[in-house]
């Protein structure tokens, strides 16, 4: 299969389970999520493991808050959601700069590469920006051979110097958008 | 606006809730709830938010989640917990015994001028509660229904939702600690958690 490989497939490297070994190393207790088809592997992953809290989200910002909760009681959460929901948090993230507190999150990104939905475009645009007028540093994740070191240096950023961080998971990377057709 | 004599004063409400609180972990809603929570007694085992609106049950979910063994009561107004509405259904459904929402609900945004809010317009927080998924709902106005909860707090049979109707009438200032940073570390430091 290799050789008829396309730049639009998932890449063959798990590297969503190449983050999930790097949380579990740094040691991650708790994941939260609003779904996004680029990170089922990890919502997956984070489900079928007991070690791990794993709660669904109705909006992005209640991640963050859930997040400092869960550093003020002890636990090291993360968030996961996609660019989309980057606009959702903007004010709560003002709690993780007024009280200094770790914050870490993968973002999949859209409207960035090989978008075919134009509604995904100013989003994804801004992301970035958002998080940064916040005072959050990004990090980007664009091979899925780094998944795995940047996911562990994204965390020592954040747990052990009190930074929030934002990882924000190249378009390119996840592949094109797969429909399957109901008939 | 006239005030309906009925209805609890909020401080001596939170300061019946918060009687014997003994090992419980308390998350307070950004304004007039925060005040009740410092009034009620200040405490190491207090975060109280300065901001972060909508977010105030949230926290008190991660943090529940993170100390099983602990009861936690997140205490906010009902402005604060309509912003985070779907925080509801979110605790709902991760089901932790050890978190109570309680809504100290006198049907307006007090903090910025007593305008009236959707539960002072006819929504009602506990029946969204209750369709959220809590099992555990009560609607309290009187010191035998907070004395209630506060047996409820410590069962660990939650999460527990609680409204508690309160008057809308002026109460005295009551300033908690603004600083942040402060706030985390003392909280972390009672939990024996280190500073980084
Ligand atoms: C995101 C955001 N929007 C608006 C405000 C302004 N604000 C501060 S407190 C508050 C209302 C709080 O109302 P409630 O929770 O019912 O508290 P109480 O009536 O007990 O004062 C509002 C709207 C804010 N701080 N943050």
């Amino acid at each position: 299969m290799a050789d008829l490989a396309t730049a639009d497939d998932v890449t063959s490297r798990d590297w969503p389970l190449d983050i999930y070994k790097a949380l579990k190393a740094a040691g991650v207790s708790q994941v939260c999520y609003v779904p996004d088809a680029g990170h089922s592997r990890l919502i997956q992953l984070s489900h079928g493991d007991s070690a791990i809290n794993t709660t669904v989200l109705t909006t992005e910002e209640e991640g963050v808050a859930l997040c400092a909760g869960a550093w003020l009681g002890g636990d090291r959460a993360v968030l996961l959601m996609q660019s989309s929901g980057v606009g959702n948090c903007v004010n709560m993230l003002s709690l993780l700069a007024s009280c200094r507190l770790p914050f870490l999150t993968f973002v999949t990104m859209r409207g960035e590469w090989a978008e075919f939905n134009p509604w995904q475009i100013p989003m994804g645009k801004a992301t970035r920006g958002a998080l940064e007028i916040m005072g959050v540093t990004v990090l980007r994740l664009e091979r899925p051979e780094d998944a795995e070191e940047v996911t562990s240096a994204a965390a020592s950023l954040a747990f052990d110097s009190d930074q929030q961080i934002a990882v924000l998971i190249s378009q390119r990377m996840i592949g094109r958008k797969k429909w399957t057709e109901a008939k | 606006m006239t005030t309906n004599p009925h209805l609890l004063d909020r401080r001596e409400a939170v300061k019946a809730l918060l009687e014997d609180r003994s090992d419980l972990l308390v998350v307070s809603g950004l304004g007039s709830s925060s005040y009740d929570v410092f009034d009620a007694g200040e405490n190491a085992a207090n975060f109280y938010l300065w901001g972060a609106m909508g977010g105030a049950a949230m926290i008190g979910l991660g943090l529940a989640l993170a100390q099983p063994k602990r009861p936690v009561a997140v205490i906010t107004g009902d402005g604060e917990q309509l912003m985070g509405i779907g925080s509801l259904l979110t605790i709902a459904a991760k089901k932790p015994g050890n978190l109570a929402i309680i809504v100290l609900d006198n049907g307006h945004f007090g903090e910025t001028g007593m305008q009236m809010s959707h539960s002072g317009l006819g929504s009602r927080l506990e029946v969204i509660a209750g369709g959220a998924g809590f099992h555990s709902v009560s609607d309290i106005a009187d010191f035998e229904g907070i004395a209630a909860l506060r047996r409820k707090l410590r069962n660990f049979d939650g999460p527990h939702f609680a409204r508690i109707r309160v008057s809308t009438a002026h109460v005295a200032r009551a300033l908690p600690p603004r600083d942040g940073v402060f706030l985390k570390n003392r909280f972390r430091g009672h939990l024996g958690l280190p500073v980084n």
